[in-house]
């Protein structure tokens, strides 16, 4: 279980391994929605409602079990 | 929840949390036109893997009901097509609020965007299908059968065609898939997990609608 554990924390941090500099383009991206931090709210927000989704599907699963017990 | 049977939902779960994380959060490529929407790659395309998927789950367990004649594989199938059609119809969704705001139309009558809309058509017409027909081993049978046929089209529909002409769509007109100027390698680490994620919790949901059927089938017949 805490292997498990270790392996879903360092996925969500094998992105930062990169070191390579961005490159300087005119391109207009979101720096200022990220710099600001607030990009966090936002991937909250998301997280949250997949997680509660996740949480309400293996909710659904387990009485689903329950009730291949009851039936068999 | 048995870990030992069920790890591939939680790992499902996971791997989709990964891709919402990183994928609002990683860096992408700097591209006109495109700008943050490059990140959509994340969200819409396993939406499309999954079906993809599912409706191979479909035709495996319509060839298996074909030579087996046992019920559980018809029950694999029809809830495969359902969840699959379900996932196609959000990325059909998904892709026209995109193409809206990189193509400008949400529907511009693109030769990949008319085929994915085709090919919905023809998973729709196999519930038609199984809806006109009361006796049910006909209706497993005749479905499984037509199934067979739907397959292919679909494949053509989505992967073919729209290579043989030009197309807005990346991954058409000749090129096959996202060439290195779309997608980098970092974005394809947040990609793959995305895709493998969502095929996960897609076969997870159609695996809790066979139970379901299942179990309500076996409670009408007491």
């Amino acid at each position: 279980m805490k292997k498990i554990f270790i392996l879903c924390l360092l996925t969500f941090v094998v992105q930062w391994t990169f070191a390579q500099a961005p490159t300087a383009a005119p391109v207009e991206m979101a720096d200022l929605l990220r710099s600001s931090g607030k990009i966090y709210v936002v991937i909250g927000t998301i997280s949250v409602v997949f997680i509660g989704l996740a949480i309400y599907l293996f909710s659904i699963d387990k009485r689903l079990s329950k009730l291949e017990k009851e039936h068999k | 929840m048995k870990i030992k049977s069920d790890w591939w939902k939680i790992l499902g779960v996971v791997l989709v949390l990964f891709s919402l994380f990183q994928g609002l959060m990683g860096r992408v490529p700097v591209l006109p036109i495109l700008h943050e929407t490059i990140r959509n790659i994340y969200y819409h395309v396993p939406m499309w893997f999954a079906m993809v998927v599912l409706f191979v789950f479909n035709a495996v367990y319509s060839i298996k009901y074909l030579s087996s004649g046992n019920e559980h594989h018809d029950n694999i199938a029809v809830e495969s097509a359902n969840v699959g059609l379900f996932l196609g119809i959000l990325g059909l969704l998904t892709g026209m609020l995109w193409a809206k705001f990189t193509w400008g139309e949400a529907w511009s009558n693109d030769p990949k965007q008319n085929s994915a809309a085709i090919g919905m058509l023809v998973y729709l017409a196999y519930f038609v299908l199984r809806g006109s027909l009361d006796e049910a081993q006909k209706r497993a049978k005749i479905s499984a059968v037509y199934s067979v046929f739907a397959f292919p089209v679909m494949i053509v529909l989505l992967f073919i065609l729209p290579r043989l002409t030009d197309s807005l769509h990346p991954g058409n007109g000749g090129n096959p898939g996202f060439n290195k100027y779309d997608m980098d390698n970092q974005m394809r680490m947040v990609f793959y997990p995305a895709v493998i994620g969502w095929i996960l919790i897609g076969v997870w949901v159609m695996q809790i609608r066979v139970r379901l059927l299942e179990i309500t089938n076996q409670i009408l017949e007491n």
